[in-house]
C-alpha cells in the first residue's frame, strides 16, 4: 500500500514532491546531526568539574542564526511553491470524466453505485470497484453513518467521506492491475478491516466487466442450489440484494455478483470456498462487531447456502 | 560594579487602590469567556453558513422584548457604574448601596424578560441547528448573568457590613469587572443573532 | 503577625546578609511553613509543594499511558494477533493519546513552571497561591475521573480528538464519551487557572530589575503559553458542552439529520487542538533554552530572536489548525493557506534551533547527563520538524495523513519536545528541589536506552507510515510488507520504556542517597541558584535586584557594570509578604500580601467533582448540591480578609 511509487495523474505529481521533500528531510536531518555531533564534541570540556571550567562570552553566534535561518526559509519558500504547483495539478482531472461512482461508506464496507446517463446502465456493487486504464473517474463521496476516508494510495490521496456532505474527488490509473486501499479515517470497531480494491482494466476488459455486472443473477439450476437461494431468501434477504430475486436488503453489500471479488468482509478474508463458509456461518468470528449476525446454520443449510452463493458471478 | 540599590520609598500594603491583584485576575478571567463567547459566535454564523434556508427559524427574532431588555442591562451597568464612582470612591455608603441594589435589581429584571422571550418562541432547543444554536448562544449568556447576580448580591452584602472604603473596595472594582463585560458580550450576542438578520 | 495594617508603611531598610548563608531565617521560615503531616497536604499553598505534586502526578499518568502503549505494540508486533478485542484496543488507544496529552504533557511542565518561577523571577510565591493549589487538585480530580471509567469497562474508544458522528449518541450510546467529554471540561478549569496565575504572576510578582528582557525563556515560553490556553482552551470546552448537550439534551449541533455539521466539532477542536500542542512544548523548549546554556558554558546565543521566536511561534500556531482536516474536502483557497502557513510556522524553530547549535559551537560543553538530554533533544526536534513539514505540504499530506506517518511525527514531536527536556531538566534542578545529586551512573544508561530504544521504536513508524499503514488499526493483513518493521518498533517501545523505569530508579535512589548539593551545583546564572538546595520555603530571604539576565555570571561577564543585588534589598517578614512590581519596568510598587495554608481550594475542587460526576450520572440531585457547594467554596475563598488587606480601614462607608 506504498505511495511512494504511484500510477496515475491523480498521484505522480504529489509522488514526485514526496520524494523531493523525503530527500531534503533526510538531507535536513543529517546536516544537522552531523552539526549538533560536531560541536558536541569538538571543544568538549574533559573535566567533570563544572565550576572551574570558565565562563565565556565570544561573539559570532548570531550569525549561525542569521544563515540558518535564512537557508531554511529559501528552502521553505521553494517547498511552497512546489506544494502549490502540485495542488494545482491535482486539483482536478485534466480532461472531464469518463464517468462518475457514487461511494457510500458504511460501517464497514463501501458501497459503489456506477452511474451512467440511461438508468439501465446503472448497477451497485461493493468494496472492489473496476475502472478503465486511461481515462479519468469522478468519485462523488457520499457519508452514511460516521466519518470514513476513501484512499488507494497508489492511484490518489485520501479524501475524507462525512455524512451530510457529498465530496467529490477523481482517480485515474495508467497501468492494468489491482490497487488495494483501506479506509483512514478511525470509524468504530472494525476500522481496521474495511479495505477497498480498484482494479485497472483494459478499455475492453472493463466493457465486458460493466456489461456482466449489470445481468442479474442467474435463477439457480440444481436441487442444492436451489434449495440454497430459497434459505439465502429467508436468512440473508432482508439484509443483502440480489438483482433478479426477491432479495432486496440494503443493509449489507449488493451480492449479486459477489463471486467476482477477491476478498470478503471488505478485504478481511479471502473469497474461497472455506472462508465464504465460514463467513457465512459465523461472521462474528471473523470481523467481530460487523453488522452481520452469527447465524449459525445446520451443516447442510451452510453446504447449501454456500452453493448458491458461489453462482453468483 | 556597584550593585543596585532601591531608593526607600513608601509601598502601600494589599489591595489598595487599582493595584489589587485580583485586578489583573478578572482581566484574565474576562480574556478566557470572551473566547467561549467568540467560539459560540463562530459555532452560530458556521451552521449559518451550511443551513439551507430557514435561518432564522421564523424570521429574524423579535425585538419586542429584546431590544427594551438590551436597555435595562445598559442601565444596570450604569448604576454600578455610578456606585462604584459616586459610592465607593467618594466613601458615600448610601450611593453605593443603592446603586448596587438597583443594579441587582435590574438584573434581575433581566433574567426574567429573557425568560418570557425564550417562553414565546416558536421553537425550541431541539428545533434544528437553529434552535439549538440560539437558546445555547443566550443560554451561556444567562448564566453569566446569573453568576453575575450572585456577585452583585455579595457585593452588596459585603457592602452593607462596611468591608469597604474609600481605596480598600477590590471586590467592588474587579466585580464591576465583570459585569460590563457581561453587558458587552450582550450588545454583541444581540447585534449578532438580533439585528445581523435583520441587514439582509 | 500584627491584626492591623496601616495603609502607609514604609519598605524596611534592608538587613546585610553574607553571601553564603546557609542559616536559615527562622521567622521566615515560620512564617511560611505549611502546617506537617495530612494537614499540609492537604492545605499547602506552597508553589514548590504544588510543583512537585504536579510533575509527581504527570509521571504517573505517563506511565499508565505508557503502559497502555507496551499493550498496543504487543498487539501489533505482528499481523493478526488476538491479543485485544476491538473494543479493548479502540479504548487503549483514545485513553493513551488523551492521557499523554492532556494528563501528562501539559501538567508536566506547569508543574516545572509552578515550581520554578517565583525562584527564577525572584519572588516569594506566585500571585495566587490558593488558585495555584486548585489548579493542581482539578488536574488529579479530573484524571481520576476519566480513569474511573477503565474498570468499569466504559472508557472513552472514538480516539483522543473524539469525531462526531462515531462520538455521538448514535453510534456511541453508553456513558464511555461522556467521560470523555465531561473529564476534558473539568480539565480545562485547571489549565485556565493555571494559565491566568502564570500571567498575572509575570506583570505583577517580578523582582525589581527583572524587566522583560531579563526574563528566563522558560518564563516566555509558560507565558505565551499560558495567554494561548485562555484563548484557546474554551473552544475545546465549548466543543465537549455542545456535543454533550446532543448527547444527553437532544440538541443538534452535530447531529446530521437535522442539518448538524460534524466538521464544526473538528474546527472547533483544532482551533484548540493546533495551539494546544505549541503549548505543550514552548515551555519545554524554555527549559532547553535555560539550561543548556549552563552546561555550554555561556549564555544563549540570540536571546532576543528566541524570545521573539517563542512568541511569533505560539500566534501563527493560531493560524495552522485547518491542517489537521486536509482531507475533508475544503476549498482549495484554504488549503493553499493553512498549507504556506504550516510551512512558514517552522522559521521560528528554526532560529530556536540554530542559536542552541551556535550556543553549543561556541561554547564548553560539558557532557553531563542533563546536558545529554537537551542537546539529544535537538536533533529529535528537527526530525519531528521536517516530518511535520511533510505533512505540511498539502498534497502529499492527502497521502501521509492519518497513517503511521503522522504517528512518527507526533511522537517525535512529543516526545522529542516535551519529555527528554523534562527528563533533562529534572536532571538539571533535582539538586534545587530535593538538596541531592541524580547519578551521573545510572544517568548514562538512562539516557542511552531512552534515546536509542525511542529512535528504534519511532524512527521505522515513518518507513510504515509510507508503506501505507494506516492508523488506529487494532490489527493489520499479513502480507503488506509490514510485519518486520511492527516488530521492531515494538522492541523499541520496550526499550524505551527500561530507558523510563531506568530514570525513575535513579530518582528514587538519588532523592534518597544522592550526593549532597550545595546551593549552585552546575555554577548556573540565574536566580534560583542563589538560594540554598533544597529551596527554603520563603524562596528568598531578601528580596532580589537584578540587573541583568545572569545574576550569577555578572563578575565574569562584565557586560555592564552594573550588578545584581542578592544581599541587600527588602527583607519583608512582617507577614506572608511578597513584593509587587510595576508591569513595564519592574519597580516596586506595593507589598502583597499572600494567604497561607488553606482548605478552600481542595473543597472547591471537590464541589466541581461532585458536579461531574452528577452530570455523568444523569443525577440533578447529585448536580445541584456540587453547585451549590461550589458557590460556597467560593464565597468562602473569597470572603475579604483583614490580614490580606483587603478590607477597608475607614469607617465611612
Amino acid at each position: 500500500m506504498t505511495y511512494m511509487r504511484t500510477f496515475g495523474p491523480a498521484a505522480d505529481p504529489v509522488t514526485s514532491l514526496g520524494w523531493g521533500l523525503t530527500v531534503i528531510c533526510s538531507l535536513v536531518i543529517l546536516i544537522i546531526a552531523g552539526l549538533l555531533l560536531t560541536a558536541t564534541l569538538r571543544a568538549r570540556a574533559t573535566t567533570a568539574a563544572i565550576s572551574s571550567i570558565p565562563i565565556v562570552h565570544p561573539g559570532g553566534g548570531l550569525r549561525w542564526i542569521v544563515i540558518g535561518t535564512g537557508v531554511s526559509t529559501a528552502v521553505l519558500f521553494g517547498l511552497v511553491i512546489w506544494t502549490m504547483f502540485t495542488l494545482a495539478a491535482i486539483a482536478s482531472s485534466p480532461e472531464p470524466p469518463a464517468f462518475t461512482i457514487e461511494i457510500r461508506a458504511h460501517q464497514w464496507w463501501w458501497e459503489a453505485r456506477y452511474l451512467n446517463d440511461s438508468s439501465d446502465r446503472t448497477f451497485v456493487t461493493a468494496n472492489e470497484l473496476h475502472i478503465p486504464v486511461g481515462s479519468p473517474v469522478q468519485l462523488k463521496l457520499i457519508g452514511d453513518d460516521v466519518i470514513h476516508s476513501f484512499w488507494i494510495p497508489a492511484l490518489a490521496g485520501k479524501t475524507d467521506v462525512i455524512p451530510g456532505q457529498t465530496n467529490l474527488a477523481w482517480i485515474e490509473a495508467n497501468t492494468v492491475g489491482t490497487y488495494r486501499g483501506q479506509c483512514t479515517e478511525y470509524c468504530g470497531a472494525q476500522h481496521a478491516h474495511m479495505a477497498e480494491f480498484v482494479i485497472a482494466d483494459s478499455a475492453p476488459d472493463f466493457k465486458a466487466w460493466w456489461d456482466r455486472q449489470l445481468i442479474d443473477a442467474e435463477v439457480p439450476s440444481l436441487d442444492a442450489t436451489t434449495r440454497g437461494e430459497a434459505i439465502f431468501l429467508a436468512r440473508c434477504g432482508a439484509c443483502h440484494t440480489v438483482r433478479g430475486t426477491g432479495a432486496g436488503g440494503i443493509v449489507g453489500p449488493d451480492l449479486t455478483h459477489v463471486m467476482s471479488r477477491h476478498t470478503l468482509g471488505a478485504g478481511t478474508v479471502p473469497n474461497e470456498r472455506e472462508s465464504l463458509r465460514a463467513w457465512i456461518n459465523n461472521a462474528q468470528a471473523v470481523k467481530p462487531g460487523s453488522r452481520m449476525p452469527r447465524l449459525d446454520l445446520p451443516p447442510q443449510d451452510l453446504d447449501a447456502v454456500t452453493a448458491y452463493v458461489e453462482t453468483l458471478k | 560594579m556597584s550593585e543596585l540599590a532601591l531608593r526607600e520609598v513608601r509601598l502601600p500594603i494589599g489591595s489598595f487602590g487599582r493595584k489589587s491583584s485580583g485586578w489583573y485576575g478578572v482581566w484574565t478571567l474576562v480574556l478566557t469567556e470572551a473566547a467561549i463567547f467568540a467560539y459560540l459566535l463562530f459555532s452560530y454564523f458556521y451552521l449559518a453558513s451550511q443551513a439551507n434556508g430557514d435561518w432564522p427559524m421564523g424570521g429574524p427574532p423579535s425585538l419586542k422584548l429584546a431590544a427594551p431588555n438590551t436597555l435595562v442591562l445598559l442601565l444596570s451597568s450604569a448604576a454600578l457604574i455610578w456606585a462604584e464612582r459616586s459610592g465607593a470612591r467618594q466613601g458615600k455608603r448610601w450611593q453605593l448601596l443603592s446603586g448596587l441594589g438597583a443594579s441587582f435589581v435590574l438584573g434581575v429584571v433581566f433574567v426574567f424578560v429573557q425568560l418570557r422571550e425564550w417562553q414565546a418562541k416558536s421553537f425550541s432547543i431541539h428545533s434544528g441547528t437553529y434552535g439549538s444554536s440560539y437558546f445555547i448562544v443566550t443560554g451561556f449568556h444567562l448564566a453569566h448573568v446569573i453568576v453575575g447576580l450572585l456577585l452583585l448580591l455579595t457585593l452588596f452584602f459585603w457592602a452593607l457590613r462596611g468591608l469597604f472604603d474609600r481605596e480598600r473596595h477590590a471586590p467592588l472594582t474587579i466585580g464591576a469587572i465583570y459585569w460590563h463585560f457581561v453587558d458587552v458580550v450582550w450588545l454583541i450576542v444581540f447585534t449578532a443573532l438580533y439585528l445581523v438578520p435583520r441587514l439582509r | 503577625m500584627e491584626n492591623v495594617l496601616k495603609d502607609t508603611e514604609a519598605g524596611r531598610v534592608p538587613r546585610t546578609v553574607s553571601e553564603s548563608e546557609t542559616v536559615i531565617d527562622p521567622k521566615l521560615k515560620a512564617i511560611w511553613e505549611t502546617a506537617p503531616g495530612i494537614r499540609g497536604i492537604l492545605s499547602s499553598v506552597d508553589h514548590k509543594r504544588i510543583g512537585i505534586r504536579y510533575i509527581v502526578t504527570a509521571f504517573v499518568f505517563l506511565i499508565a499511558g505508557g503502559i497502555e502503549a507496551l499493550i498496543m505494540r504487543l498487539q501489533l508486533a505482528h499481523s493478526d494477533l488476538k491479543i485485544l478485542s476491538p473494543e479493548a484496543y479502540n479504548q487503549l488507544f483514545t485513553m493513551h493519546g488523551f492521557t499523554m496529552i492532556f494528563l501528562y504533557a501539559g501538567p508536566v511542565l506547569s508543574g516545572f513552571s509552578n515550581y520554578l518561577w517565583p525562584l527564577l523571577l525572584g519572588s516569594r510565591d506566585m500571585a495566587f497561591p490558593r488558585l495555584n493549589a486548585l489548579s493542581y487538585w482539578i488536574f488529579l480530580l479530573a484524571g481520576l475521573f476519566l480513569y474511573a471509567s477503565f474498570p468499569l469497562g466504559l472508557a472513552p474508544d472514538a480516539g483522543w480528538f473524539n469525531y462526531p458522528p462515531l462520538s455521538g449518541k448514535d453510534y456511541n450510546p453508553g456513558p464511555n464519551i461522556d467521560f470523555y467529554l465531561l473529564g476534558l471540561i473539568f480539565l480545562g478549569i485547571s489549565t485556565t487557572v493555571g494559565s491566568a496565575n502564570f500571567l498575572v504572576s509575570l506583570l505583577r510578582t517580578r523582582a525589581p530589575g527583572m524587566s522583560i528582557n531579563r526574563l528566563p525563556i522558560l518564563v516566555w515560553g509558560t507565558l505565551t503559553a499560558s495567554i494561548g490556553n485562555l484563548l484557546a482552551v474554551p473552544a475545546v470546552s465549548l466543543a465537549c458542552v455542545l456535543l454533550f448537550t446532543d448527547r444527553q439534551f437532544g440538541t443538534h449541533f452535530f447531529d446530521v439529520e437535522a442539518h448538524g455539521q460534524p466538521l464544526l466539532w473538528q474546527h472547533l477542536f483544532w482551533m484548540f487542538g493546533h495551539p494546544w500542542v505549541y503549548a505543550i512544548v514552548l515551555p519545554a523548549l524554555g527549559i532547553v533554552s535555560d539550561a543548556l546554556p549552563t552546561f555550554c558554558r555561556r549564555p544563549l546565543v540570540g536571546y532576543t530572536p528566541v524570545a521573539l521566536a517563542t512568541v511569533a511561534t505560539m500566534i501563527v500556531g493560531f493560524g495552522v489548525w485547518l491542517h489537521h482536516m486536509f482531507a475533508t474536502g475544503m476549498p482549495v483557497l484554504s488549503l493553499a493557506f493553512f498549507s504556506a502557513a504550516s510551512l512558514v510556522i517552522t522559521i521560528p524553530s528554526a532560529v530556536s534551533t540554530f542559536a542552541w547549535i551556535a550556543t553549543i559551537w561556541t561554547g564548553k560543553p560539558v557532557l553531563t547527563t542533563p546536558f545529554l538530554f537537551l542537546s539529544s533533544f535537538i536533533i529529535l526536534f528537527v526530525i519531528g520538524g521536517v516530518s511535520g513539514v511533510m505533512t505540511g505540504a498539502v498534497p502529499f499530506d492527502f497521502q501521509l495523513t492519518d497513517t503511521y506517518f503522522v504517528v512518527a511525527h507526533l511522537h517525535y514531536v512529543l516526545i522529542g519536545i516535551n519529555v527528554f527536556p523534562v527528563i533533562g531538566g529534572i536532571y538539571y534542578w533535582f539538586p534545587k528541589m530535593t538538596g541531592r545529586l541524580m547519578s551521573e551512573r545510572i544517568g548514562r544508561w538512562n539516557f542511552w536506552t531512552m534515546f536509542l530504544g525511542f529512535n528504534i521504536g519511532f524512527f521505522p513508524m515513518h518507513i510504515v507510515g509510507l508503506m501505507g499503514m494506516p492508523r488506529r488499526i487494532y490489527t493489520y493483513a499479513p502480507g503488506l510488507g509490514w510485519d518486520t518493521i511492527n516488530l521492531i518498533t515494538t522492541l523499541g517501545a520496550f526499550a524505551f520504556a527500561i530507558g523510563v523505569l531506568l530514570f525513575l530508579i535513579n530518582v528514587f535512589l538519588s532523592a534518597r542517597s544522592g550526593k549532597l548539593a550545595g546551593p549552585n551545583p552546575w555554577d548556573a546564572p540565574t536566580l534560583e541558584w542563589s538560594v540554598p538546595s533544597p529551596a527554603p520555603v520563603y524562596n528568598f530571604a531578601i528580596i532580589p535586584v537584578v540587573a541583568s539576565r545572569h545574576p550569577l555570571w555578572e563578575d565574569r561577564l562584565n557586560e555592564s557594570p552594573e550588578r545584581s543585588s542578592l544581599t541587600r534589598g527588602y527583607l519583608l517578614n512582617q507577614g506572608r509578604e511578597t513584593l509587587a512590581t510595576t508591569v513595564l519596568d519592574a519597580e516596586p510598587d506595593l507589598i502583597l500580601e499572600m494567604p497561607g495554608d488553606s482548605y478552600a481550594p481542595l473543597v472547591l475542587a471537590l464541589a466541581l467533582g461532585v458536579l461531574f460526576v452528577g452530570l455523568i450520572l444523569h443525577s440533578a440531585l447529585c448536580t445541584g448540591l456540587g453547585g451549590i457547594a461550589i458557590v460556597i467554596a467560593i464565597l468562602v475563598w473569597l470572603w475579604p480578609q483583614r490580614r490580606l488587606g483587603q478590607v477597608g480601614e475607614a469607617t465611612h462607608v
